[in-house]
């Protein structure tokens, strides 16, 4: 049946109308056999545009119509709802990309306004063959999943939990905390961050809809937004956290001592070992890779002495199963790998430290109770540089980006350090200092007329022992001087990297991730929270390097995203679907082997499509041999008369 | 042949990278020769080799497929399947005497505006010389 298609041209203010000329291209379209009305308008998006679009469907009983301006990503949504309230299925509205596919790229006038033509001319015989389609309702599962139990984790997990929803937080390491437990204070306000952090990790601990798994990692995810399959698994602790009554006796008894991660190497743990006294769960874990073994039990001293029985040498990993409607992924960073830093001596000289390992030392709760000595001589360092920019902003050798808080905590690193050495001097080599944010300038100010601070602009060359010093040759950039300092300790700033395993979780989860490993966004400015898959949401380092206040803003961001989904009774899947010719099909089975989704299965013979599962890409269609499979609205017969429009035909 | 031959080349662009590639080259008012006629499908792997075919009959001087970059399908594998397919293609233009280089595939993430363009720019830079494509065009 012939249809009644409307055209509508949009000049886009000078954007589309400089380029192309759309009168010609209304008209041209005008002479279209199916095409009944035509018209060009300055702003076919705002409020008049839309209207005149509805009133043209109205008055000249068009079934279908064809927008002809910017890319369907901005305005798609726009006029197809517009054509629903004007009472034709929002399905039979296509868009033509006139704009970023056309007059923004192209100078010459003429050759933009046929090629918009022509682009214009395939929408309308796409739409001439378009069905009326209605979205395909279905169930959410109104929990989340939230992996990662740092502050970003921590936050997102409160805030979706808060909102009546249940949520599986999933860490992998044996207590939430992340990185931001490590930290002594934090800048501009000096909190101290322990302080700050404990009491939102205990409301995680105590959250009636808040499952902790920790010691836990996500091993496999199926399913789609609103209904996702998760497989959890659950590492054996080999203490049982409901019996152990944190005696320590165990800690005491064990003969292994491994450098401690939570101090980064600088105190030693037991292979049985709470991580730190705050520690969330509370609880004990028995570190089996550096245990000397339990098949057999070569030493059993841990179980010997344990009062309460809480050791249980028989713990067997376990896979947990559990269905979520959707998910907020916060894997956090570390820093740069030490073993592409070795020009800075972090690694051969015990007092080169990295950025958290100073964050240690200045710790109240660190392996020196918050006195900043050297890890060689336990003396107090007198002169100390503080180097920023370690593996950031290098394009050739390391990372092209800036990790964006290093400025700020070198900054606070130096002004803490002369808070606890007041007799002490502190550099900072830097290349630029970037303080944007909240009173984030005024502190850097402070440090340098308060403290003292000595900031010289430039980079370090050479860093090497000498004399129980160490030398850091340098230059100032500004006074064109060369800088020797006979140091006492170096600080790293390093880069921050995404964490380690995340690209493998990012390929489990179907999440892409940008140019330097960290998870992509669906959009640069308008989506920063939502990755490209529907359903799941970033939080956290994981995307970009940032500072708390940042991190808490986008874990409370993904959560209202999640709570968005969890809140609907159900969602919407598109139904541009595939669909089946039981005539023609053969029940040959190839698109079944091809489909990325398992949407498709034999039934009696003849393949069959799960309308729900099925997203549309179509690929069952270009696999099967006797065109027997084709997806809705963009079948293999509606492309054809595409092609003939775009060549001329 | 002649100087001023401009070839009419179809691409056929995966809706979540190549598409969204060729908005951002828009977008960042990048310039590229407008011989290129843009069709957005869902997939790469949705394009059928008769799609190929379907265009070069109509008288398409260079067709394009761009997709993901492999392993960043928006659909997790569909780009392969393309990427299966399009070799066969190239094999079966060369069988036929048609000159497979009139016949691209790429990969362009929607991050890559400039990429797109460069491929646009070579592509057309590329098919000039080799003038009109008249072997599989129906209607001569």
């Amino acid at each position: 049946m012939k249809k009644r298609i409307g055209v509508f041209v949009c000049h886009c203010g000078i954007n589309i109308a400089g380029t192309v000329d759309v009168d010609k291209a209304a008209k041209k379209l005008a002479e279209h056999q199916d095409v009944e009305h035509s018209v060009d308008y300055v702003y076919m998006c705002s409020d008049p545009g839309q209207n005149m679009i509805k009133e043209a469907i109205k008055e000249k009983k068009l079934d279908s119509i064809v927008v002809s301006c910017c890319s369907p990503t901005l305005h798609e949504s726009t006029f197809r709802k517009a054509a629903k309230e004007a009472g034709i299925n929002e399905f039979q509205c296509e868009i033509a990309n006139i704009r970023e596919q056309c007059s923004w790229v192209h100078k010459d006038k003429e050759k933009a306004t046929e090629k918009a033509e022509k682009i214009t001319k395939s929408a309308v015989e796409r739409v001439a063959k378009n069905e009326s389609l209605e979205p395909i309702g279905f169930p959410v599962t109104s929990r989340a999943l939230v992996i990662g139990g740092g502050i970003a984790g921590i936050q997102a997990a409160l805030d979706i939990a808060d909102s009546g929803y249940e949520v599986i937080l999933v860490e992998r390491e044996p207590s939430i905390g992340g990185h931001m437990i490590q930290l002594s204070e934090t800048f501009p306000t000096l909190d101290c961050s322990q302080c700050i952090l404990t009491p939102k990790m205990v409301e995680v601990s105590k959250h009636p809809n808040i499952k902790l798994m920790t010691y836990s990692e996500v091993q496999e995810i199926s399913g789609y937004v609103g209904n996702f399959n998760v497989k959890i698994l659950k590492k054996p602790t080999y203490v049982d956290p409901d019996a152990c009554t944190l005696c320590d006796d165990c800690t005491e008894a064990c003969p292994v001592v491994v450098p401690n991660e939570f101090d980064l190497g600088l105190t030693g743990r037991k292979a049985i070992y709470i991580p730190f006294p705050q520690a969330i769960p509370a609880t004990f874990t028995l570190d089996i890779k550096n245990c000397p073994g339990l098949l057999p039990i070569a030493c059993g001293k841990c179980a010997d002495v344990c009062e309460p029985d809480a050791i249980d040498y028989d713990m067997e990993p376990e896979v947990v199963e559990e269905k979520v409607g959707a998910i907020v992924v916060a894997t956090g960073f570390e820093q740069y790998d030490k073993e592409k830093m070795k020009e800075y001596g972090y690694g051969k000289y015990p007092d080169v430290l990295n950025g958290l390992q100073f964050e240690r030392l200045l710790s109240a709760s660190g392996p020196t109770q918050g006195k900043v000595l050297r890890p060689s001589d336990h003396k107090e360092p007198k002169e100390v540089v503080f180097i920023q920019c370690v593996g950031s902003r290098d394009p050739e050798l390391h990372c092209s980006y800036c990790s964006k808080i290093c400025c700020m905590y070198t900054a606070k690193h130096a002004m803490l350090y002369k808070h606890h050495v007041p007799d002490g001097q502190a550099y900072i080599f830097y290349i630029d200092i970037r303080s944007g944010g909240k009173n984030y300038e005024e502190f850097v100010q402070r440090t340098t007329e308060e403290d003292g601070v000595v900031y010289l602009r430039g980079k370090v060359s050479k860093i090497f022992e000498e004399n129980n010093k160490i030398t850091v040759w340098g230059v100032d950039t500004l006074t064109g001087k060369e800088i020797e300092i006979n140091a006492d300790m170096v600080v790293l700033a390093m880069a921050l990297t995404p964490s380690k395993n995340s690209q493998e979780l990012a390929k489990k989860l179907k999440l892409s991730t940008d140019k330097d490993g960290f998870l992509a966004e669906a959009h640069p400015k308008l989506r920063p929270v939502e990755s490209i898959t529907s359903g799941m949401f970033l939080a956290g380092a994981a995307q970009a390097p940032k500072d708390i206040p940042e991190v808490v803003a986008q874990a409370s961001g993904a959560a209202a995203k999640a709570i968005s989904i969890l809140s609907q009774e159900q969602l919407f899947h598109s139904p541009m679907v595939a669909e089946v010719n039981e005539t023609l099909c053969t029940g040959c089975g190839m698109c079944i082997d091809v489909c990325p989704y398992e949407a498709l299965s034999l039934e009696q013979g003849k393949a069959e499509v799960n309308r729900v599962l099925c997203e549309g890409c179509g690929t069952c269609s270009a696999t099967c041999l006797r065109a027997a499979v084709k997806v809705k609205n963009i079948t293999p017969g509606q492309i054809f008369e595409m092609i003939d429009a775009s060549v001329g035909g | 042949m002649t100087k001023d031959f401009e070839p009419t080349i179809v691409a056929f662009l995966c809706k979540w990278c190549s598409s969204a590639g060729s908005d951002l080259a828009g977008v960042s008012r990048m310039k590229y020769p407008p011989n290129v006629i843009p069709i957005t499908v869902m997939c790469s792997g949705s394009v059928s080799p008769l799609y190929i075919f379907n265009a070069f009959q109509k008288g398409a001087d260079g067709v394009l497929v761009s997709g993901c970059h492999p392993g960043d399908c928006h659909y997790i594998k569909g780009n392969f399947y393309a990427r299966r397919r399009i070799a066969l293609v190239k094999e079966l233009l060369d069988f036929i005497g048609l000159e497979s280089e009139r016949f691209k595939m790429s990969w362009v993430s929607a991050a890559e505006g400039t990429k797109y363009t460069e491929i646009i720019k070579d592509f057309v830079k590329e098919l000039k010389p080799l003038g009109p494509q008249k072997k599989l065009r129906r209607d001569q």
